[in-house]
């Protein structure tokens, strides 16, 4: 499906790397063909004065759900390699980044290793010339240091950004939960917040070692942070992400083993989830993602320690972000480099920015509307969110994938 | 004093069905101070049953009790099995070794079962934390926690204060409940059920609880929960009126959490010449299975005067029968607890 005719937003609050300004945008043959102020040419839309922002680029989802994410005003996303095969094969790599087109772009990220078990490298320059726009270890923490500096210096060759788990395994073994009063109260096993600490301590040396580029999915503690905050002082190539839960909630949020909020990592404590807000307030955070992995009841309605790791994240995402805007963390402008700039730079695609020559995926948002989460009524193929039944705000009414508006 | 003489104290809990206004017994952790004494003077009157030689009563006649262990058990099961029979209920035991659940059926599935045979009570023990709990949301009847994870084993921690004040008032002490009792819990605490509500159930009712292990066995922020935390058990007794061991649970364990069952029975059993450092008449207690030579040895699991380990057995049947007596009055139209469903 391609763009047909010339369409341009008008009346919008253009949410641009320079920051916010009044004005159109208009799209022609699937790119953003020009920004500010022109006639209303083509096609018109009135965008009543509210924001118009690129489509978000959620770096490293479990799953495509399409209706959840479109909801959500997600345009594109990084596909993680735990899926049932794992992504370790151009094959499959190939069919994955062509599963959404045309009205939702998937990149592949490549597994570091076969079987994602952490030993042996996967074939990661056959799988970029199958499509994938990066690496990743999967939901875990490659032990083997030697295999780990292997697979840097290979990315770094290749110049594919690293998207690494920061939880060292032997510390975490079968834990559920971080190790605290908490998980303590409902005898639930449970590891070090440290361990991402120590994680992340190793790759980042292995990392400086390589010359690579490398890219934490998830940094989660106040330590884990710290050490992030002094290596990019340091000048490494490092960026680090989160998501919403994060820092939205603590382990408070697993009282009454809700299984929603079994996540991975694990919820951390209500001084982690301070230092979370700090990170993404001072940049030391540069991507907020959704990690959507919507999980049925088979997954999820299960004992605590039995259930699997993971939340349908795509809706709420963006109305999450917002809050911090509206609590003052950081301004709109941030918050679409958090879920759209730096995520689309760091894959290397012409997107997540209102820039001319840039794809035109463009979303409307009326970042104000009150919405409530509910669970049972979520557009993701599971219900499986710890922000069940909270009030929340913004949403995007209107979405365009390449200059072609998607129905909402 | 015997049994017969303790009278259930009215003033000390509310009447009728207020006095425990729960459907389950989940853990100690949802529950009141008063209520676990009412619940310690209701097995009175089964501890007094318990020692006739025609140990039967109608109470619970044609109801179904169901024991559904997803865990092997031998003395909790066969507890919970005399306990039901005695009060006249029909007692079945579901084994999971020989389940669905080995077929892949999931838990909630299991239980939506069981709820469909119409049983009257469901008591669980299962492997993991908060298990319980959940089949308890899709059941009909009252479900009683015979151990889930690391997390509860309410009917452990009841019947272990039972024989704890039975013992007391041997010693023609009151013991109302245990105030100015300075109680230790030793052993592997980090995957002890038994620990976590002992620690709630002893605290409810006064004493003082310290904890004793080596740190790999110590679950953090415990301290939180009130517990004062030792790593030297001969500290850990200095003043103890009562130690109760815990075994090693090393089926729980994943890796190397001590060099050795021998150092571990240096560091931490519990010998004759350590209990005579605490008090002359401290009291010793295990929920046993014991590891003997481990963490207890025979001479002193074995001493007449202080280990009341038999009596906490026999307390078990009887607070047993109290809390399926309890839970099930409802369902049986028991006057003041509301008409039968």
């Amino acid at each position: 499906m391609k763009q047909a005719a010339f369409i341009t937003i008008t009346n919008a609050r253009l949410v641009t790397p320079d920051g916010l300004r009044e004005g159109s945008l208009r799209m022609e043959e699937g790119r953003i063909a020009a920004l500010g102020d022109m006639p209303g040419e083509g096609e018109t839309v009135d965008a009543g004065g509210k924001l118009v922002a690129p489509g978000l680029v959620d770096l490293g989802v479990f799953a495509i759900d399409k209706p959840a994410f479109h909801f959500g005003g997600i345009t594109r996303a990084a596909l993680m390699p735990d899926q049932s095969p794992p992504l370790d094969l151009p094959s499959r790599v190939s069919y994955i980044a062509k599963s959404g087109k045309p009205d939702f772009w998937v990149h592949p990220l490549a597994a570091a290793t076969r079987g994602l078990e952490g030993k042996e490298i996967a074939e990661i320059a056959l799988m970029r010339e199958a499509g994938a726009r990066g690496i990743a270890t999967g939901r875990q923490w490659i032990s083997d240091s030697g295999a780990m500096l292997r697979l840097l210096q290979y990315a770094a060759m290749l110049d594919m950004p690293v998207i690494a788990h920061a939880e060292d395994a032997a510390l975490v073994g079968s834990a559920v939960a971080t190790a605290g009063e908490y998980a303590t109260r409902r005898g639930l096993p449970s590891a070090p917040a440290e361990a991402e600490a120590i994680a992340i301590a190793r790759d980042l040396a292995l990392a400086e070692m390589a010359g690579a580029r490398l890219h934490f999915r998830q940094v989660t503690t106040r330590a884990g942070l710290d050490l992030v905050r002094k290596a990019k002082a340091a000048g490494q190539q490092v960026t680090a992400g989160v998501t919403p839960a994060h820092f939205m909630l603590s382990d408070l949020a697993t009282a009454e083993f809700r299984t929603f909020a079994r996540l991975s990592p694990p919820l951390r404590s209500e001084d982690d989830r301070h230092a979370v807000r700090e990170a993404i307030s001072d940049g030391t955070i540069d991507v907020v993602s959704s990690g959507h992995d919507p999980r049925g009841p088979e997954d999820k309605r299960l004992p605590f320690s039995d259930a699997e790791p993971g939340m349908a994240g795509a809706e709420t995402l963006l109305a999450m972000v917002l809050s911090l805007v509206r609590d003052e963390v950081i301004d709109i402008s941030r918050a679409f480099e958090l879920v759209a700039t730096n995520p689309a730079r760091l894959l290397g695609v012409e997107a997540g920015s209102l820039s001319q020559g840039y794809e035109a995926d463009i979303a409307i948002v009326d970042a104000d509307k009150p919405w409530v989460v509910q669970s049972a009524m979520m557009a993701a193929t599971a219900g499986n969110t710890p922000f069940d039944g909270q009030p929340t705000q913004g949403r995007v009414t209107a979405l365009w994938k390449g200059g072609v508006p998607v129905e909402l | 004093m015997t049994a017969s003489q303790t009278t259930p104290h009215a003033a000390r809990y509310p009447a009728g069905a207020q006095a425990f206004p729960h459907r389950d017994l989940l853990g100690i952790g949802q529950m009141e101070r008063h209520e676990i004494l009412f619940l310690l003077d209701e097995a009175e009157q089964w501890v007094a049953l318990n020692r006739q030689s025609a140990k039967h009563s109608d109470a619970l006649a044609g109801l179904t009790i169901i024991n559904a262990f997803f865990e092997n058990s031998t003395r909790t099961l066969l507890s919970f099995e005399i306990a039901g029979k005695r009060l006249g209920a029909d007692v079945v035991n579901m084994h999971a070794a020989q389940s669905s659940v080995k077929k892949g059926e999931t838990l909630i599935d299991t239980a939506i079962t069981l709820n469909a045979m119409r049983a009257d009570a469901i008591v669980i023990r299962h492997g993991s934390s908060g298990a319980t709990g959940l089949i308890a949301d899709k059941v009909d009847c009252p479900v009683l926690n015979a151990g889930d994870g690391q997390h509860e084993h309410p009917t452990q921690a009841l019947l272990d204060a039972l024989a704890l004040r039975h013992a007391l008032r041997e010693r023609g002490e009151r013991a109302d409940d245990f105030t100015g009792q300075t109680i230790v819990i030793c052993g592997d605490i980090l995957h002890s059920r038994v620990a976590r509500s002992n620690l709630l159930c002893l605290q409810a009712l006064g004493a003082t609880v310290r904890l004793c292990a080596p740190p790999a066995l110590m679950p953090v922020g415990i301290e939180a929960m009130g517990a004062e935390v030792f790593h030297d058990f001969d500290a850990a007794l200095d003043g103890a009126d009562v130690v109760m061991m815990l075994r090693l649970q090393t089926e729980r364990m994943s890796g190397q959490f001590i060099p050795s069952a021998r150092e571990y029975h240096h560091l931490y059993g519990l010998t004759k010449a350590r209990l005579d450092k605490a008090k002359d008449d401290t009291l010793v207690m295990h929920p046993g299975p014991m590891n003997r030579g481990v963490e207890i040895d025979s001479e002193v699991a074995d001493l007449i005067d202080r280990s009341i380990i038999t009596r906490q057995v026999e307390m078990g049947v009887a607070i047993r029968m109290a809390c399926l007596d309890v839970l099930t009055r409802r369902a049986r139209g028991v006057e003041g607890w509301g008409d039968a469903a």
